[in-house]
């Protein structure tokens, strides 16, 4: 039966982690973005919370440890909640917080999000608990994640890794890493796989962290990769090159994480709209449901557009995630939702800037930061031309060599 | 449940539409229509001259059974989980009236479309698939129990996939059916209900909008000035569906002392009218004015006492409807442009291998799915019984703006053959405009 409200059983869940965002992110939320690579070390306790918040494993939690595929969830038509929404509530809730620092929480990044999704129990069992960043990005491999250089070649019972990877969320601060590189370039995506890297492996070389536009309290480091020796076991998924399955081991963990930056997106956008819902009440402003939009002020009618917007973004993503806790195939509707709440968040937070004047441009107020935010968020995990892409080849049809 | 409760079955099929379903199962219609008919068009064909004349001289509405107090649906058990899939029961009514767009909705659309008119028989088939009923209770001999707004929403989608025009002809009735099982009184119920359950119902329209720029449905121009007993209504309401032949109006009017109401109104009264009224698009729905020049009724024709939060109330309601029927029309714009897209070829390959082209197909599939979201939440909050005025907003300015979006959009996918009446995209581009347009008229 059609409901699309939040289910009572997450309430607690979205209510803790609202209250996290208030009295814990919020009040930090300017220090960081201006102290850019100082580490958030209030940040530390939370993060044992988290963990506790994850351990129950049918409600989920608030971070990224949620986004596994129970095997039992494979359609057999009762409806489920699970930990795919759960998760996206939460990180819903936090981003209204502070978006740079979720990102920043300790044990709650993609590598935690990639490892998993794909990785086997016994890998579970190793890198279980710790904190895991992603590696993907190259100099000259952006969006077009098949074409990096970055090489593993099978030495022994070790990979040896060489490349250099750039813009990794939390690079220096997590402990694991997880980076993508090709064991045969000649071979395109289905080469491409992902190790899990110790941050202390000598052969990784932090070169440096970024100077960013948003999300500043989120560390964004460059690494060099020398020589540097995994053990076989931290080949995350199938050591197989098959051509058949293709990008899909590497990939697949993009169809559970893109709601969740989707979900970001929605948190942000939320921050924005209920901070300048208040702006606008304070000047006179009232917004009502009912008369049209174009026969109230121009700041209402302005408004009621980018809420309208916000709630198709928030739809699209709480859709993609409970087709995952379903079991469903969700490839199109994750990428509709990353679409959707990446622009959405960026044409919100800078609209609300513009509806809040100099007080929403000043660094008096948050709106001017979660616009600086903003942008990222339809940026990582695929842009919304890289998304634009995926929705328009399943719709259509096509493979990414008829539709490049 | 044991053998001899008769309750089980029963009690399920209560839910939503499974009675509909037989009605539909046991009848021969849908093998009648079929048969390809010249259909007389006389009486229609008047009302594309512009000539002003008297409402249909309609049949008598007598209250049959009276009960001591109005029936009503009752608000939906929330469910305790997020769902996106309906029930059994709309789910067999949603295929029905999806393969029955298809077979019969679109292919009459072109023409309904040229005619300002919907072939009768095509409006009787509606009928009978129980699409007017939904908001009838079931004690007036409605077939559903509980509140349908989603499953009238579901039902506006599939058949505006058919055609947005013809849909809002063939469900105009059952907004006035609804809107009585929702706000009418007892004696308001038994009157005119029984006439929406039988077999020939009667075209009647929910007459809110009216032909003002900035038109708001909560500052109406229509006024009800109390005069004894009485109420005497002045006024003009616009883009009303098949004006000429409606036997029975709803109406919003400024009522004095009360602010605005609703108006059960009978046609073939004095000072009321009809003329023409032809619009961009809906033109299969043969759009009138409907004037109102001291038109009297007697006080029982106030509906719900003029409480304004029922008025309001229906003013969501209504744009619920619209929302659902310019989803409709939107996935029917996108299940049209991919097949185009991928076969017309441009610079030796296929167009939709253009970002530029392939993109605009994205867009219009991820608002067309957030609409519908947007939509089904709002009408499955109002069957809940919770309060739904906020998400409707929200759902209206998206189908609005994104609606007429997709309406472009599928034009200009198709370039110069999109412009030609060849290809439905140029009525698509007209119909969904107004969505963002239309108040009242249609229910959930």
């Amino acid at each position: 039966m059609i409901n699309l409200e939040i289910p009572k059983k997450f309430k607690p869940l979205v209510s803790q982690a609202n209250q996290v965002a208030n009295e814990v992110f919020r009040p930090i939320s300017r220090k960081y973005d201006e102290a850019e690579h100082e580490y958030p070390k209030e940040l530390d306790m939370l993060a044992s919370l988290i963990d506790g918040m994850n351990e129950g494993s049918d409600i989920g939690g608030a971070g990224a440890a949620g986004v596994r595929r129970d095997p039992r969830e494979n359609g057999d038509g009762e409806n489920r909640n699970g930990s795919n929404l759960s998760t996206v509530l939460g990180i819903v809730e936090l981003c209204w917080g502070d978006v740079g620092l979720l990102l920043s929480m300790p044990r709650q990044g993609l590598g935690n999000s990639a490892i998993a999704s794909v990785a086997t129990e016994e890998q579970l069992e190793r890198y279980g608990g710790r904190w895991a960043a992603m590696a993907i990005t190259e100099p000259e491999a952006g969006s077009d994640s098949a074409a990096i250089r970055t090489t593993a070649e099978l030495d022994g019972d070790e990979y040896v890794l060489n490349g250099e990877k750039i813009f990794v969320t939390s690079g220096d601060r997590a402990d694991l890493i997880v980076v993508w590189a090709t064991l045969d370039r000649s071979v395109g995506r289905a080469a491409i796989k992902s190790f899990i890297v110790e941050r202390d492996n000598p052969g990784l070389t932090l070169d440096r962290l970024e100077h960013k536009l948003g999300i500043r309290a989120s560390d964004t480091a460059n690494f060099t990769l020398q020589d540097c020796r995994v053990p076989k076991e931290a080949l995350l998924g199938n050591p197989e090159v098959d051509a058949k399955a293709g990008f899909g081991g590497a990939m697949q963990t993009f169809d559970n994480t893109r709601p969740l930056v989707a979900a970001m997106a929605v948190g942000v956008t939320r921050a924005a709209l209920e901070e300048t819902h208040r702006r606008l009440g304070e000047a006179g402003v009232e917004i009502d449901d009912a008369v049209p939009a174009l026969c109230q002020h121009a700041a209402a009618a302005r408004f009621l557009e980018m809420e309208a917007d916000y709630e198709a973004a928030r739809l699209l993503t709480l859709q993609a995630a409970w087709m995952a806790d379903n079991g469903r195939p969700n490839s199109l509707q994750a990428s509709m939702a990353k679409a959707k709440a990446g622009r959405t968040c960026v044409d919100v937070t800078l609209g609300c800037v513009e509806l809040c004047g100099s007080a929403g441009y000043a660094e008096s107020d948050l709106l001017e930061k979660w616009a600086r935010d903003a942008k990222i968020l339809d940026i990582f995990e695929g842009t919304q031309q890289i998304q634009l892409l995926i929705v328009a080849r399943q719709l259509l049809g096509k493979n990414s060599a008829e539709l490049r | 449940m044991n053998g001899n409760d008769k309750g089980g079955i029963a009690e399920r099929s209560m839910g939503f539409g499974l009675r509909a379903l037989n009605r539909l199962a046991g009848s021969d219609l849908l093998d009648r229509i079929r048969v390809r008919k010249q259909v007389e068009r006389a009486l229609f064909q008047t009302t594309k001259g512009g000539f002003r004349s008297a409402t249909a001289a309609g049949r008598t509405f007598k209250a049959a059974q009276k009960l001591g107090k109005p029936a009503r649906q009752r608000p939906r058990k929330p469910p305790s989980l997020f769902d996106i899939t309906p029930d059994d029961e709309q789910q067999m009514f949603q295929e029905t009236v999806r393969d029955y767009a298809s077979e019969k909705v679109r292919p009459a659309a072109q023409k309904a479309d040229a005619d300002r008119s919907t072939p009768p028989e095509l409006l009787a088939a509606t009928n009978e698939l129980g699409v007017n009923m939904l908001g009838i209770p079931e004690e007036l001999g409605g077939v559903v129990s509980e509140q349908a707004g989603v499953g009238a929403v579901l039902i506006g989608e599939a058949l505006a996939h058919g055609d947005m025009g013809i849909a809002y002809a063939a469900l105009a009735p059952g907004a006035v059916a609804t809107a009585i099982g929702h706000w009418g009184d007892a004696e308001q119920e038994a009157t005119y209900l029984p006439a929406f359950t039988g077999e020939d119902v009667p075209a009647a329209a929910l007459a809110m909008l009216e032909p003002t720029p900035l038109f708001d449905p909560l500052k109406l121009a229509t006024e009800a000035r109390r005069d004894g007993e009485d109420w005497v209504l002045d006024g003009v309401k616009s883009l009303v569906a098949r004006a000429t032949e409606c036997e029975l109006f709803v109406v919003a009017a400024e009522a004095e002392g009360l602010g605005p109401a609703l108006f059960v109104i009978e046609s073939g009264g004095k000072g009321l009218s009809v003329e023409a009224e032809p619009a961009m698009g809906l033109r299969a729905a043969a759009t009138g004015r409907l004037l109102l020049e001291g038109v009297r009724v007697p006080a029982g024709a106030l509906m719900a006492a003029g409480e304004r939060d029922a008025y309001v109330e229906c003013v969501h309601r209504a744009r619920i409807a619209w929302c659902s029927l310019a989803v409709g029309a939107s996935q029917a714009v996108l299940d049209y442009v991919i097949p185009y897209v991928n076969d017309r070829t441009a610079f030796g390959e296929p167009i939709s291998n253009r970002q530029g082209v392939a993109f605009a197909v994205s867009d219009i599939g991820i608002e067309t799915d957030g609409m519908r979201l947007a939509t089904y939440r709002a009408a499955s909050r109002a069957d809940q019984g919770e309060a739904f005025g906020h998400e409707t907003a929200l759902a209206r300015r998206l189908c609005a703006a994104k609606g007429m979006q997709i309406g472009s959009d599928g034009v200009q996918l198709l370039g110069g053959h999109g412009f030609v009446k060849e290809h439905p995209v140029e009525r698509w581009y007209r119909d969904l405009r107004a969505a963002g347009v239309m108040e009242g008229a249609l229910l959930v």
